[in-house]
């Protein structure tokens, strides 16, 4: 009788553990050493969580290429042909029907097109799949080596089978607030921009709509005028919790934790993430905005602006898109700008 | 014979509930007294008397208020909604005023209603301390315990008020929230180049992690020799017993030397003052002295370097014009 009472405390304490630890992420998880030993430079990888991902993430079937370059152009046959109008008839009936599975394969050619009259300009899917096409070959073409080659962005690096891409964002105007006291733009639960931290909820507008300066750390020893505080670097926070959660990666990914801001010490996956960043900022403001005045309301946030891209919308929680699927490859078209008349540069980027 | 070798005490004495030492006419700040059999698994089973006087009633009045505030501002947050209050509790926060008002006393709906319970928490906790100095007074004691508690004192207006005054905003100090004022530590070491760097950082943490060790290497060695009257201290500061003999024989046996009866408390008092004192005075530093203590680290060879991870480091795409 003794024995089972000494037995009860353990017995009721390794119980309570269990479900202390019940919300946590059960073992085993993979860590992967990327530096130099002893600097905890390495990935922590969930290999359930990853193989989970991988299975979201694959690649589409392709149709086959089997048309060939001769006959006359798709620009020349059909009528309002901005984009894409060079290829052959059969190449540019190919790459609409990917469109189609990769975008709309349930609305189908309806979806953007009239269905008596395809050249018609009415729908506005019409006019947004144009400045969505010159947005793709302008990422493949000029901000390949910066950092989408060799993936490559295709329609469905985004959209994935929906008409809208699933993660898009607009301007967070926070939950209900009483009148008359000030919004402090942080600290709620849910805020899944943030990873549901306290941060603030849209770190997304100033950084990857807006160029506000995302540094906040001094480079020098002592104080030398760097005036940045403590809020502000909170929204820097937000916006590194966004990366984090869109590929899925530490911090170790890109910095090595012990000096954030050095560069010398960071991993090169930072220099890819800094020109996305700038990416990202040009596809909002050139591309997206561009579309502002013919979007419905349904395709607008509850500001009144278009649904955006960030990094979540190709990463999907992959350090790379689809895992590095390669689909550019099939697609020259859409690698390389064709003549368009999109304002690239009517702010930022 | 008692035994002590469980963590909770295995034997409660009772007794008739007991005023204590007759400190004359203050009496009538005195609440009446009660036993409580659960209180004394842990403690002494006897409840009260509470001695709050003029500076304990103030303090708790101001301390209230300071909590209302918080709570309200927390709750109006989230649009007066009730549920919502407790489901988002742990993420909302009071704010400090935003760093455009600087110093200045900024609008109750935009940083006001954080100075205002900043000023009540404050009042609170200096009448508390009061309190402490003079019940300790009062009780023909020494002030150790006011004059611990102002350690932490310290760290709190160093955080709150010092170190904002310092730095000419308001904005710099902490939020009052759960999660939020997690989120500004981190933010703080962020902007401040690591804070692991900071040498009082450092010192901060061997105290506090030296007073759990301390603490638990006490607490552990008095109850294992409570058997021989290990328990009794005090007495044993001045009269050694066989419990302070072997005491002190197994700290020998085990690392050579031993603390007495005596100075093992102070040993603990000292480490877990100087956590928040050398805390404080990290935190003062920051932004004021040092603006990267990483950087500071390197400077000083605190910080030792490592192989690059790429045979070509990257540079700055800033300033190598890497960016188009």
């Amino acid at each position: 009788m003794k024995m089972m009472r000494n037995l009860r405390l353990p017995v009721v304490g390794a119980a309570l553990a269990t479900l202390t630890l019940a919300a946590c992420e059960p073992p085993p998880v993979d860590t992967v050493q990327r530096g130099y030993r002893g600097t905890g430079m390495e990935l922590v990888i969930n290999p359930d969580e990853r193989a989970e991902s991988v299975a979201a993430n694959m690649p589409p079937e392709i149709i086959p290429q089997i048309a060939d370059d001769d006959g006359p152009r798709a620009g020349d046959v059909y009528q309002n042909v901005e984009v894409l109008g060079d290829l052959s008839v059969g190449q540019f009936t190919r790459v609409m029907a990917s469109i189609t599975e990769w975008v709309s394969p349930e609305q189908g050619c309806a979806y953007c097109h009239e269905g008596n009259n395809f050249a018609s300009e009415a729908p506005y899917t019409k006019r947004v799949s144009r400045v969505m096409i010159a947005m793709t070959q302008r990422a493949n073409e000029d901000w390949g080596s910066n950092h989408v080659a060799p993936t490559g962005v295709t329609c469905y690096t985004c959209h994935r089978g929906q008409p809208v891409p699933e993660y898009v964002w607009a301007e967070d105007p926070g939950g209900p607030h009483a009148k008359g006291l000030a919004r402090a733009e942080q600290n709620i639960a849910g805020a899944e921009s943030v990873a549901y931290a306290s941060l603030p909820y849209d770190p997304l507008t100033p950084f990857l709509s807006e160029d506000y300066n995302i540094r906040v750390a001094s480079d020098t020893a002592l104080p030398a005028g760097n005036r940045t505080s403590i809020k502000q670097t909170e929204w820097t926070y937000g916006l590194m919790m966004h990366f984090s959660d869109s590929l899925n990666a530490n911090c170790t990914y890109c910095h090595n934790s012990r000096a954030f801001s050095d560069w010398e010490q960071s991993p090169p996956a930072r220099l890819k993430a800094w020109h996305a960043i700038r990416m990202v900022r040009e596809m909002n403001n050139s591309y997206i905005d561009a579309t502002a005045d013919y979007l419905p309301d349904s395709r607008k946030g509850p500001l009144g602006d278009p649904l955006k891209v960030s990094c979540k919308t190709c990463h999907q929680g992959a350090y790379k898109p689809m895992y590095g699927a390669q689909m550019i490859d099939q697609f020259p078209s859409l690698s390389k700008k064709t003549g368009v008349s999109v304002d690239m540069h009517k702010k930022g980027g | 014979m008692a035994e002590y070798q469980n963590i909770f005490t295995r034997v409660q004495v009772t007794a008739p509930v007991y005023d204590g030492t007759d400190i004359g006419s203050d009496k009538i700040y005195r609440t009446g007294a009660t036993e409580n059999y659960w209180l004394g698994k842990i403690g002494d089973a006897q409840l009260g008397p509470i001695y709050l006087g003029f500076t304990g009633v103030l303090s708790l009045i101001c301390g209230f208020i300071a909590f209302e505030i918080i709570g309200l501002n927390m709750w109006a947050s989230v649009n007066w909604d009730p549920v919502q209050f407790v489901r988002q509790l742990f993420w909302l926060a009071l704010e400090p005023p935003p760093p455009e008002y600087g110093l200045s006393i900024p609008p109750l709906h935009d940083g006001g209603w954080w100075l205002m319970a900043g000023f009540f928490l404050t009042t609170s906790i200096i009448l508390w301390w009061v309190r402490t100095y003079n019940l300790a007074r009062k009780n023909g004691m020494g002030t150790h315990i006011a004059w611990a508690f102002a350690g932490a004192i310290w760290l709190y207006l160093v955080l709150g008020f010092i170190r904002p005054i310092l730095m000419g905003s308001w904005s710099e100090a902490v939020p009052f929230g759960i999660f939020p004022h997690l989120d500004w530590t981190a933010a703080f070491s962020i902007r401040y180049g690591n804070l692991f760097y900071n040498p009082f950082h450092m010192l901060s943490i061997a105290f506090l992690y030296g007073s759990t060790l301390l603490f638990a290497m006490h607490g552990a060695t008095i109850l294992a020799t409570s058997r021989y009257g290990g328990d009794r201290e005090i007495d044993q500061i001045t009269y050694r017993g066989t419990a302070s003999e072997r005491a002190g024989l197994f700290w020998r046996w085990t690392m050579g030397f031993n603390a007495t009866m005596e100075s093992i408390h102070r040993w603990g008092l000292w480490f877990a003052v100087l956590t928040v004192i050398t805390g404080g005075i990290g935190i003062l530093l920051t932004g004021t002295v040092v603006d990267n203590w990483y950087l500071w680290a390197v400077k000083h060879g605190v910080a030792p370097a490592y192989p690059a991870i790429e045979a070509m480091p990257m540079q700055d795409p800033l300033t190598t014009g890497a960016g188009q």
